[in-house]
Parts: C-alpha cells; sequence; structure tokens
C-alpha cells in the first residue's frame, strides 16, 4: 500500500492539481497581467503601468471600506470564536440532546450566503421598524451590527464542530491527572484543554478571519454598502469598481484592487498563522 | 421592465454549445428584458422549426446585463446579438458593433433618430420605443370625485393627491401614490427615471442634449415632485428603503393607491385593472408651460451585432432580426405578443401595438403635447444614479438632508463624468 502511494501519489494529485491549476493560478496569473492594463473585454487590452495602482491609494472609497473591513473583521474573529467554543464546551459535557444541539448550531452553514443576507434584511428591518429605528440601508452602525448578528449566526455552528472535535481529542488522562493533582475546572480549561485544542484555535482563527475580511455575499444582500458606500466592504468595493463604474479605465483600477485586497489578505493569514501556531504543543 | 427576476436559462446555455456544431451559421441573443422572456424563446423556436437556423435567447437576469455581457462576449461562442442602453453604453460597447448601415433592420426604421451612430457606421438600431409616466387607477379617482382631465400641472396633481390621501380611509385605500420604493427592484423608477424631469428641461432650457456638468436648474421641482411622492404615500417614507416594485404594483393593482409611476411595460402586470379603469398622466413637477408636457418616451434597448462573431453568424443573426420584423409570426410577437412598439415602418395595420398605455400616449401626441425625451442615457455612470438613490432614500427617511441629495446630482455628475473620460 505505502509502497503504490509512493509509486504513484502525482497521478492521485493530479485531478487536484490541475483543478487548482485551472480555477486559481491561471486566472491569478491574469488578474495580476490585467491590472496593469485599461481594458473592457480580457481581449483587447492597452497597457497602463503602473497607474491603476496610484488610483487605487488615490480612491477614498477604497481607504474607507478597508477600516470598515478591518473593524468588522475583528470583532467578528473574537466574537465567532469565542461563542463557538463556549458552545463546543457545553456541548461536550454529555448532556441530553447533545447531538440535537449540534444539529441545530450547524444548520444555518448550510445556507448559502445571498439568501442568508435576505432573510436577516427582512428579520432585521422588522426588528428596526418596530422599535421605531431607521433601516438597515440607512445607518452603517445598524449595517455593522447587521452583519456581525448574521456572520455569528452563520459561522458559529461550523466552528463549534471543529471545536468539538479538538476538545474530544485532549486525552482523558491528562484531565483524569490534573484533577487528581486538585486543578479546578477553570485551572483545567486553560492550562489544560486550551494548550490541547490550539491547533483547532489556529485552524478556527484562519477560517474566520479569512472568511470576514474578503466576505462579499452577505455584505451584497444585507445592506449593499448603504447608506452611500458606509457599510461597504473591500470585496464589494471591488465589484463596485469593476461593474458600476463606465469607462475602461476601471476594470483596471478594480483589478489593480483585487490584487492589493489579494497581498493583504496573504499578510494578515500568514501573521495570524506565525501567533496562533507558537502557542500549539506538543501532545 | 427591469423586475427583479433572475431569469437565467440552463438550457440554453446547452443549447448553445450543441449551436456551435452547425456549420450554417447560428443566432444567439442576449435579452436584456427579463419580461419578454418567454416570447422570444417562443419566437426563436419558431424561426429554428421553419428555417433550421438555430436561435438561442438567453436573457441576463435583471440589473445583470452588462455583467453577462462582458463574460459572455470572451466565450468561444459569444452573442451575435447584443443591446447597449444609448450612447454611454455604446461608448463602451462600439469594437464589438457592427455596421449596421446596409442592414434590413435600419432601412425599416421609420426614423434616424432611432439608430445609434458613430461617424456614419450605424452601430445600433432601436427595436422597442418605450412611455412611462404616471399611471393613475381612474375607478378610484373617479370615486374621489375627479378624472384624468383635472389634472394638467403639478399644483392640480397636487391638490387632488393631497385631497385623496386625506379621504384615504373613506376610499378605502391606503394612500394617493404607491409607495416609492428604494430597493434594488425599484429605485430605478426614481434615480433613474424620475431625475429625467430635471435632466430633461435643464437640457431644454439650456438648448443641448448631453452635459458634462449638469447645473440643477430644476432640483426644487424634482424635490416637488418627490416629497409628494413620499408624502402621500401608502406607507412611512422611513420604510421606502425596504419597499420593493413588487411592494408597488400589489398596492396598485390591488386598488390600494391611486397612482403609480412606471410604464408601457408594466401594462401585462396591471391588466387585471381593466383598459377602461387605467390611464397614465405625464410626470408634472411645476415648471412653467407644463401644461403641454406629454409623457415620456424613448428608448434603452438598441440591438448590436457582434462584429467578432463569423461572417455566416452575422448573416444569420442580420436575416432573423429581418424575419423578425417583416413576417407575420415576427411582428405579431414582437407587436401582439411583447405589446411593444417599435420604431419599423413594417409594422402597420394589424401590426400596431394593441398595448392600451400605447394608445394613451399616441393620444397625447396626437392633441399636440410635447413628449418628453429619454435624456437619463446620457447619465454619466451607474456610480451616479447610486448615490443619488442613496441620498432620496436617506432624505426621505429623515436621515439624510436635501443638500445631500443637491450633491449627489450636481457634484456626482461632474466628477463621474471626469471618471468615466
Amino acid at each position: 500500500m505505502e509502497k503504490a502511494i509512493r509509486k504513484y501519489w502525482p497521478l492521485f494529485l493530479l485531478p487536484t492539481l490541475a483543478a487548482f491549476a485551472i480555477g486559481f493560478i491561471w486566472p491569478f496569473l491574469w488578474g495580476i497581467y490585467l491590472s496593469f492594463h485599461k481594458f473592457t473585454t480580457i481581449s483587447k487590452t492597452t497597457f497602463v503601468g503602473l497607474d491603476n495602482y496610484f488610483k487605487v491609494f488615490a480612491d477614498s472609497t477604497f481607504v474607507d471600506a478597508f477600516w470598515f473591513t478591518a473593524a468588522f473583521t475583528v470583532v467578528s474573529t473574537v466574537l465567532i470564536n469565542v461563542l463557538a467554543f463556549a458552545i463546543a464546551l457545553a456541548l461536550t459535557r454529555g448532556l441530553r440532546g447533545t447531538n440535537v444541539f449540534r444539529t441545530v448550531f450547524f444548520l444555518p452553514n448550510l445556507i448559502g450566503g445571498i439568501v442568508l443576507g435576505y432573510i436577516w434584511q427582512i428579520l432585521l428591518n422588522g426588528l428596526l421598524t418596530n422599535l421605531g429605528k431607521p433601516l438597515l440601508a440607512l445607518d452603517a452602525t445598524y449595517g455593522f451590527w447587521g452583519l456581525i448578528i448574521l456572520m455569528c449566526w452563520q459561522q458559529i455552528g461550523y466552528m463549534m464542530i471543529i471545536y468539538i472535535a479538538g476538545l474530544q481529542n485532549v486525552p482523558g488522562d491528562l484531565i483524569e491527572a490534573a484533577s487528581i493533582d486538585g486543578a479546578t475546572s477553570t485551572q483545567t480549561l486553560f492550562k489544560v484543554k486550551l494548550p490541547m485544542v490550539m491547533p483547532s484555535i489556529t485552524i478556527c482563527t484562519f477560517l474566520t478571519l479569512t472568511n470576514s475580511f474578503k466576505l462579499f455575499d452577505q455584505n451584497l444582500s444585507l445592506t449593499n454598502g448603504e447608506p452611500g458606500k458606509a457599510s461597504q466592504m473591500l470585496a464589494l468595493n471591488i465589484y463596485d469598481t469593476f461593474y458600476a463604474r463606465s469607462g475602461a479605465q476601471w476594470k483596471g483600477i478594480g483589478q489593480a484592487k483585487a490584487v492589493v485586497f489579494f497581498l493583504l489578505v496573504v499578510a494578515i493569514a500568514l501573521i495570524q498563522l506565525y501567533f496562533t501556531r507558537r502557542k500549539e504543543v506538543q501532545q | 421592465m427591469k423586475k427583479i427576476v433572475a431569469l437565467v436559462i440552463v438550457a440554453c446555455l446547452c443549447l448553445a454549445l450543441a449551436i456551435s456544431a452547425s456549420a450554417d451559421g447560428a443566432v444567439y441573443y442576449l435579452n436584456f428584458k427579463p419580461e419578454q422572456d418567454t416570447q422570444w424563446q417562443e419566437l426563436a423556436a419558431l424561426y429554428t422549426e421553419q428555417t433550421g437556423v438555430p436561435v438561442t435567447v438567453v436573457t441576463a437576469a435583471s440589473g445583470q446585463y452588462e455583467t453577462t455581457l462582458m463574460s459572455e462576449i470572451e466565450k468561444s461562442d459569444p452573442p451575435t446579438l447584443f443591446q447597449v442602453n444609448g450612447p454611454v453604453g455604446l461608448a463602451n460597447w462600439k469594437d464589438y458593433c457592427y455596421d449596421l448601415s446596409d442592414s434590413e433592420i435600419y432601412k425599416h426604421l421609420t426614423n434616424d433618430s432611432f439608430a445609434l451612430k458613430d461617424g456614419d457606421s450605424v452601430l445600433g438600431v432601436a427595436y422597442v420605443i418605450e412611455t412611462y409616466g404616471i399611471i393613475a387607477n381612474t375607478a378610484l379617482l373617479e370615486k374621489a370625485g375627479y378624472t384624468p382631465e383635472d389634472i394638467t400641472n403639478f399644483e392640480t396633481l397636487k391638490a387632488v393627491a393631497d385631497d385623496i390621501q386625506a379621504r384615504k380611509d373613506e376610499l378605502g385605500i391606503d394612500g394617493a401614490f404607491t409607495s416609492a420604493g428604494m430597493d434594488g427592484s425599484s429605485d430605478w423608477r426614481f434615480k433613474t427615471h424620475l431625475a429625467n424631469m430635471p435632466i430633461y428641461y435643464e437640457y431644454q432650457a439650456d438648448g443641448i442634449g448631453s452635459t458634462e456638468a449638469i447645473k440643477g436648474t430644476y432640483l426644487d421641482n424634482y424635490k416637488q415632485i418627490w416629497d409628494l411622492y413620499i408624502t402621500d404615500s401608502t406607507c412611512d417614507p422611513t420604510l421606502l428603503a425596504s419597499k420593493t416594485s413588487n411592494d408597488a404594483l400589489s398596492e396598485f393593482v390591488g386598488g390600494k393607491a391611486v397612482f403609480y409611476q412606471n410604464g408601457t411595460w408594466e401594462w401585462s402586470n396591471i391588466s387585471e385593472l381593466g383598459e377602461e379603469n387605467v390611464t397614465m398622466l405625464p410626470i408634472y413637477i411645476g415648471v412653467e408651460g407644463e401644461e403641454n408636457q406629454g409623457l415620456c418616451t424613448g428608448t434603452e434597448n438598441y440591438w448590436c451585432v457582434n462584429n467578432t462573431a463569423d461572417q455566416e453568424d452575422i448573416d444569420a443573426t442580420l436575416d432573423f432580426l429581418n424575419w423578425v420584423i417583416t413576417s407575420d409570426e415576427g411582428r405579431k410577437s414582437m407587436s401582439q405578443d411583447m405589446g411593444f412598439v417599435t420604431p419599423f415602418d413594417t409594422f402597420t395595420g394589424e401590426y400596431e401595438s394593441t398595448n392600451p398605455l400605447v394608445k394613451i400616449d399616441a393620444q397625447y401626441t396626437a392633441a399636440g403635447k410635447t413628449p418628453v425625451s429619454w435624456n437619463f442615457a446620457t447619465i454619466p455612470s451607474e456610480e451616479w444614479k447610486n448615490a443619488l438613490g442613496s441620498a432620496l432614500t436617506a432624505y426621505a427617511a429623515g436621515t439624510g438632508d436635501w443638500a445631500a441629495v443637491e450633491t449627489a446630482f450636481v457634484d456626482g455628475w461632474a466628477t463621474e463624468y471626469q471618471l468615466s473620460h
């Protein structure tokens, strides 16, 4: 078996590699190429050098969108992970109905972002109307918290599953040893369980951080950037630059924004991986 | 017209694959109007049945036409027939437009102004003329003690609307005007169609047909009519941000409101009210001499033939278009099933439109009223409309002021014009 794998691994790797090359690497290279051009359709392009990149940073909406996105990412990453971990703890205690609750919490993840956005828009607008407050599309603060609620609702269940898997892998003898040594449940949690589930924390923070940073569907359907562009996140800003403007030069600028966006996501993800990895312990 | 109907026809994409095998040319039409999708599909099938030439019709989802076109046109079987919305749209696509000056569809045009030209070449040909205004429920109007003739300018419109609004409980309605929804399905009625009024009057006053910097001379009038729409309405202005086009439509068809700003394309949706109970009024905004103003008539639908397609496909497309506007089946479909008024000289007699809203427009023209042209095709970008829409919504809800609307309208125009050129 081992031998066969060693011999045939390129064959097994091929489908995924091909898919990755076609679906990611090739468009990515094209994207970088296009970010230096002015174009309407990608077969007719004119080279403009770094012009597009200068315009990206001159565009204040891009910078505004960056800060909105950054604030959103921080709040949602913290909230989702803390809540997901708390629920995972509660659901690994062998309470009655644990499986039902796990299923219920996981369910929102199965619905697509666009649909969720529209459903929550109706719900939140209904609530705001009853409270006599301006609707989501009129106040960026409500839009921000609406997005947070939506993302928590959608993501907590998924992260919970990963944390549950991590918690179940904490060796029982470690916990037993801790309790014999007289550790309180808080001490067990922070000194034993948390270090042992650090790999799960790495994965979950990575997923929530990048998901929040490149959020698009939910942003589009829940607020669509309204009012003005005050609740517009980076991905939607790029989409808008590309499609809502007329004139060939905007396509290139949108593309340049996308490249800058890619670099930002990579940088943030790498920094996060570096810091959480350091905390991981060997069993 | 741009209802939020997501019509993506997967079957047609499969058909497109089948077409690539055919050698004698094929037609692929990327349609802009979701509400006429069924009729185009039927017409395409009929043509294929009669001639053997495969015709694929794909309709882009509402609001997604440019996006769809941008990706479709890069494919190995690109659309042979697509649409642009006027001069601004043409600027994006003129490299892809086949010169139609020798085509039958151009020769059959009743008036040269229905062609989009670049120098001597004819790049686009309009195929439908549409009209919008304030659609009114005459039965309700009469119940309130008025006739459409009572409304001849903004003052009378406001007087009638205010009175109806005040007596809404007695009349059994929710308001004079349907909700001016600013949801994406409905906001184009105000950020584009209603915004045409101040643009039109400014162009008239200055004797121009387009501009790089709008002055906003008639913005006070825009405010007047917008105030009227949101005050004498079925709903509280703070709720407009979430109101959709379906909300407005159901209020109107359900007899809960008297006035509804929309156009001839909406007839099939409101026909259950009965022809005798519906009329269309000009959108009066309080400009001097507006008693002579007619309805807003124009087009934002131009056919363009893709010059990057194979020559036999181009020929097949031109033959198909000629068939559409000259054959009995084609003419019947366009005039009766789709309810279009077309600018072609082949649509005479029984092929004149049966759409009652179109007939009303003809009556206004016959009575010597001046139709308002569609100047919104000169709006510099979608971005301008979006910013204006946001400002209008905020103003209506009380979270923004009118100054923001003026900024979006005047400064936004200059900025967007600069950015697009």
